[in-house]
């Protein structure tokens, strides 16, 4: 990788990088191909340090993992409705990050859960936290050489809940015209914190701090939720292409964070 | 489900045998256009136009012949033509010259990927690189993307001196002035007396939709392998609706003889009218002359989207009277049509077809053809009736609900029948509108309370496709075995190889499966026409009839030798040849083809049809939606299609085609939709973004076969290929407002559109309730 620079590219699923290829998006001399290296493959979980998800696990094997169904349900969604069934067996949630494309359906949820990218390169490893990952489409921190080897999601909190909805005119097989990913932990009868994402309204993820701060303290009714969603429609920057309108995609940012707000505050109470 | 009338039986015609062509197709085995190789072969790649509208100031091809393996480049320079010719291909006309044109540019590109030169090279990859190596310079200019725009004074003309042909009621119409413009045609129906009308009438609405140009969508791109040989001979391997076609074009654009060109029909997947027209063959046979060599070549899909197909946008209005008690008073339609980059737009149909369900005696109907500076139209699906259905249908719903009519009973009030005369002052032949309606009228979908919940809504439309006629051959070959080898020149996309075998199975007696239809190439069987306007089981149906009935003549010969009888003598019945003088002595197909050496040699027949009374075809349909009016989702929740088959030959196919129109239309209603960027652009060429239906989005079709029997045809089959797709955009459009309160007057009614067209009707709402207050 290093020594081919910009002019080589990581092959996870290679269900983004086939196709950039043929569009010519990217022109390499090569294409190094990360699926046997052990720790990409790495898939584990533990209640002291949370989950390692290794760059080149599948979505398959996200989905099918019982912890992360359990502890980590906005990834669960996340992982499930990248692509379809045959898509699944290969694309995975290191590829989906690493590709840094603003409507990304994993990278809200690692956001929201408050997910680690793991690096390595020629001049060593170092760690950034997923919200500062991307830095434009299609670019992130990644430098020429460097590879995403993991990412880390830290043990989820108590009576903690994630969501991730995206909308797409279609029933599947489709780019969001916006996506939303939360998470939200509750403290009794009130919401201790929570963390919203927003995926297509920018030209990157964008992290709705202000949005999810304002809900610290606050009670998770219907009420709360609302103006969370008001406060989330702020920090969206969208524009106007053949997926959606500008007006139209911070319309869509109130109504899903509103309804994956509502969705991951269940799904807090129903959680131990 | 299937209705059908009171009338003689058949053994075969009506039945579901599996189609001859199954196994090969589901296991792989079947041979389409891009399966072909052939020794020598290079491949071939075409550069298009990176600009929308553009003047070429030269094109230097000298780099790219430099790379090695690249063995030719063509321009429009090489294309022998040039001059206009005129001909029939299928529904249409079409110019040559403009045919030719548009497969490669002669002096302006008229569109983002309108193609300007094609390699060839002993790979594709080759091929793609050396396009890179051809140095265009344009003269970029200004363009139109829709009708409105290419209308307006000062415009930036297409074609230079292309003048408005101004026709009334069929006739050039010289009260009209006319100058240089971008609307190739204006033509024009009056009757009655309108302004009468519309003191008559109790209602009148009025009112304006706009549609975008859509893709036909089949999944197999267009492919053409073509060998020029030296002694002139002309060798075509295609995927096409319509050999003798593409022999015709290719003759008249190569300018050689008809004869000297064979088109070999490959297996096509998908055509919908899209692949009648050539694209690629040209191209590919000036490279093979150029080269000694055969030539392959395959489009992208971005290709397929940016240069072939799509139908038109358009832009409509319409005004509708009524008396009090629902019958319609007048009828006054505009039509302005998309044609693409040359002129030949539907939009005559659009006009004729729309308004053939009604009884409509006070009109006034204009249809425009109108260039842009997007890739030229082609057929699809009943071209141009489903435009000008989304437009009549919505409007006439409005009024029914104005009148606090049923709309099915406003309709059936004002139902076309056998005698209507249509607004060109034809009348209308046995069809089955009445049928139709009444059946949606009585269907247990239609009567059925509303799926509890809210934003749900029901909605009906109605479609028309008058179907065509036209020229098919058959030959029939009577093998030892009593088989009986069908050729046609029909080439297969729906069906049509069982539903014509079918046909002179039933003439025959036997069965099915004991003929066995092969689609022969444009040397080995008479002139057939299209694949296309509904007409193959239909017309190449009674060229295999009269085949068949030519067979049966010659084996009830061989009986009547047999027995040392007169052939008057022998009695067909259910497949037997009976000897009338001593009803004991029978014989069945088979006994008497295993004797044929004996009786004379072997029995053959070949017949040609040129049936006219196409028989039109009706349907409907009924659809119920579910909106989510936060996201405007339209989800399908029951969607039941009607329609008139006049006999269906092979019930799964015809269900095949309603479900089949059914979709495309619903596609067309909710996202699907060519959409161009301010720099002219198509955004969306690809099958993420052009966002057809999936299986996911569709609920089970509910297909109603209606039976009114065809006069024209020997058991009543109508065309049922295409009306399928006329009803859905208006009945989804009815359901919407039935489920929201909104009324959609653009295509797509995408979800931004909806909770747009929801947030006004609120706005709209609040000022209302303020001003009562
Ligand atoms: C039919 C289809 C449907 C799709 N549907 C969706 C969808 O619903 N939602 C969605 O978000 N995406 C979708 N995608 C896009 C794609 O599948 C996802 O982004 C997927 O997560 C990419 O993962 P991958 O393993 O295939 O990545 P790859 O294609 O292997 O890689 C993606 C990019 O990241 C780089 N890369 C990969 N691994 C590394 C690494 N370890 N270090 C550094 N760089 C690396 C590659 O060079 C490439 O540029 C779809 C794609 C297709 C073809």
């Amino acid at each position: 990788m290093a020594e081919k620079g910009a002019k080589a590219r990581a092959l996870a699923g290679g269900t983004d990088l086939l196709v950039q290829l043929r569009v010519k998006r990217y022109i390499v001399d090569r294409v190094v191909d990360v699926k046997h290296i052990a720790e990409m493959n790495e898939l584990s979980y533990s209640d002291s340090k949370g989950l390692v998800l290794g760059a080149a696990v599948p979505c398959y094997r996200v989905y099918e993992d019982k912890h992360i169904s359990a502890k980590y349900p906005g990834l669960y969604d996340s992982a499930s409705l990248i692509g379809g069934i045959q898509i699944q067996t290969r694309a995975g949630i290191g590829g989906n990050l690493a590709n840094a494309a603003p409507s990304a359906d994993a990278i809200p949820s690692l956001i929201a859960l408050g997910a680690t990218a793991n690096i390595a390169g020629p001049k060593g490893k170092r760690s950034v936290p997923v919200e500062h990952f991307c830095t434009g489409p299609g670019k992130s921190v990644l430098q020429d050489g460097e590879l995403l080897v993991s990412m880390s999601i830290p043990p989820p909190q108590a009576k903690m809940g994630s969501t991730y909805i995206r909308f797409i005119p279609r029933n599947e097989m489709d780019i969001a015209v916006v996506g939303v990913g939360v998470s939200v932990v509750l403290n009794g009868n009130s919401i201790k914190s929570a963390r919203i994402a927003l995926a297509s309204v920018g030209p990157t993820p964008i992290f709705a701090t202000e949005a999810g701060n304002w809900l610290t303290g606050k009670a998770p009714t219907e009420d709360s939720v609302m103006q969370a969603a008001e406060a989330a429609k702020k920090a969206a920057k969208p524009i106007t292409d053949m997926r959606g309108t500008i007006e139209q995609r911070i319309h869509l940012v109130g109504v899903l964070t509103k309804r994956s707000l509502l969705s991951a505050i269940t799904r807090a109470k129903e959680a131990r | 489900m299937t209705t059908t009338e009171n009338r003689p039986q058949f053994k075969v015609v009506g039945t579901r045998p599996v189609r001859h062509d199954g196994l090969e197709k589901v296991t792989g085995k079947a041979k389409y256009g891009a399966d072909v190789i052939l020794p020598g072969m290079l491949y071939g790649k075409v550069l298009r136009s990176p600009h929308p509208h553009a003047r070429i100031k030269s094109i230097d091809t000298s780099g790219a012949l430099k790379i090695p393996g690249v063995k030719a480049v063509v321009t429009a320079k090489d294309l022998p033509i040039q001059s206009d010719k005129m001909v029939e291909l299928g529904e249409a006309h079409a110019n040559m010259k403009q045919i030719a044109e548009n497969c490669l540019a002669n002096d302006k590109v008229l569109y983002k990927g309108h193609a300007v030169a094609a390699v060839a090279a002993t790979s594709p990859h080759i091929a793609e690189e050396a396009l890179d190596a051809i140095k265009v310079v344009y003269e970029v200019l200004p363009f139109v993307l829709n009708v409105d725009d290419a209308m307006k004074p000062g415009a930036t003309l297409l074609h230079e001196n292309m003048v408005t042909r101004a026709v009334l009621g069929g006739k050039p119409d010289p009260a009209k002035q006319v100058g240089k413009s971008n609307v190739s045609s204006e033509m024009r129906w009056v009757g009655g007396n309108l302004e009468q009308a519309w003191k008559d009438s109790h209602v009148i609405v009025e009112r304006e939709y706009f549609t975008k140009p859509v893709h036909q969508g089949y999944i197999e791109p267009h492919v053409t392998t073509v060998n020029w040989n030296p002694d002139g001979k002309i060798t075509v391997w295609t995927s096409t609706q319509h050999t003798f076609g593409v022999r015709q074009q290719a003759a008249a654009i190569l300018q050689v003889p008809e004869g000297m060109v064979k088109v070999i029909p490959m297996e096509i997947g998908g055509g919908f009218g899209g692949k009648i027209n050539v694209y690629l063959e040209p191209a590919a046979a000036m490279l093979s002359k150029k080269t000694g060599h055969p030539v392959k070549m395959v489009m992208t899909r971005k290709e397929v989207f940016e240069a072939s197909g799509p139908t038109s946008g358009s832009h409509m209005k319409m005004k509708v009277g009524a008396t009090k008690d629902g019958k319609i008073t007048g009828w006054q339609l505009w039509l302005a049509f998309e044609a693409g980059a040359y002129p030949g737009s539907p939009v005559a149909m659009g006009a004729m077809c729309s308004s053939a369900p009604y009884i409509v005696e006070n009109f006034d109907v204009s249809a425009l053809d109108i260039v842009v500076n997007k890739p030229k139209v082609a057929a699809y699906r009943a071209p141009g009736s489903p435009i000008g259905a989304f437009a009549v249908e919505s409007t006439l719903d409005e009024l029914a609900e104005k009148l606090g009519m049923d709309p099915m009973d406003f309709r059936l009030k004002n139902a076309a029948k056998e005698g209507t005369r249509q607004i060109t002052g034809a009348p209308l032949g046995k069809i089955g509108n009445i049928e139709v309606m009444t059946q949606v009228k009585n269907h247990p979908h239609y009567k059925s309370p509303l799926p509890v919940g809210p934003n749900v809504g029901r909605g009906v439309g109605m479609g028309y496709w008058f179907n065509i006629g036209m020229q098919s051959s058959a030959a029939l070959n009577v093998n030892p075995d009593g088989s009986v080898s069908l050729v046609t020149g029909s080439v297969d996309i729906g069906g049509t190889r069982v539903a014509v075998a079918m046909q002179a199975a039933e003439i025959l007696g036997i069965r099915a499966e004991d003929v066995i239809p092969t689609v022969a190439d444009t040397d080995s069987i008479g002139w057939t026409g299209v694949t296309g306007g509904s007409r193959t089981a239909f017309a190449t149906g009674i060229a295999a009839i009269n085949a068949a009935e030519e067979v049966k003549k010659q084996l009830i010969a061989r009986a009547a030798l047999m027995w040392e009888v007169k052939p008057e003598d022998i009695e067909f019945k259910d497949g037997l040849y009976i000897n009338k003088k001593s009803p004991k002595d029978s014989v069945t197909m088979k006994q008497l083809a295993a004797k044929m050496m004996m009786t004379g040699g072997y029995v053959t027949a070949s017949a040609t049809a040129n049936p006219r009374m196409a028989g039109a075809a009706y349907g409907a349909m009924i659809v119920d939606v579910k909106v989510d009016p936060e996201t405007g989702k339209v989800d399908l929740l029951r969607v039941t299609a009607f329609q008139d088959a006049g006999k269906a030959a092979h019930p799964s196919y015809v269900e095949g085609q309603i479900q089949g129109g059914a979709v495309q239309g619903i596609g067309w209603a909710l996202n699907e939709e060519y959409f161009h960027t301010t720099d002219g652009v198509m955004a969306n060429s690809s099958w993420l973004d052009y966002r057809m239906p999936t299986s996911l989005d569709l609920p089970m079709i509910d297909p109603v076969i209606i039976e009114v029997p065809n006069p024209g045809h020997p058991f009543g089959l109508r065309g049922v290929g295409e009306v399928g797709i006329c009803a859905p955009m208006a009945a989804i459009r009815n359901a919407i407002f039935r489920a929201t309160g909104a009324r959609m007057y653009h295509l797509p009614m995408n979800p931004g559109s909806i909770v747009e067209a929801i947030g006004a009707k609120k706005a709209a709402g609040h000022t209302n309730g303020a001003a009562k207050k």
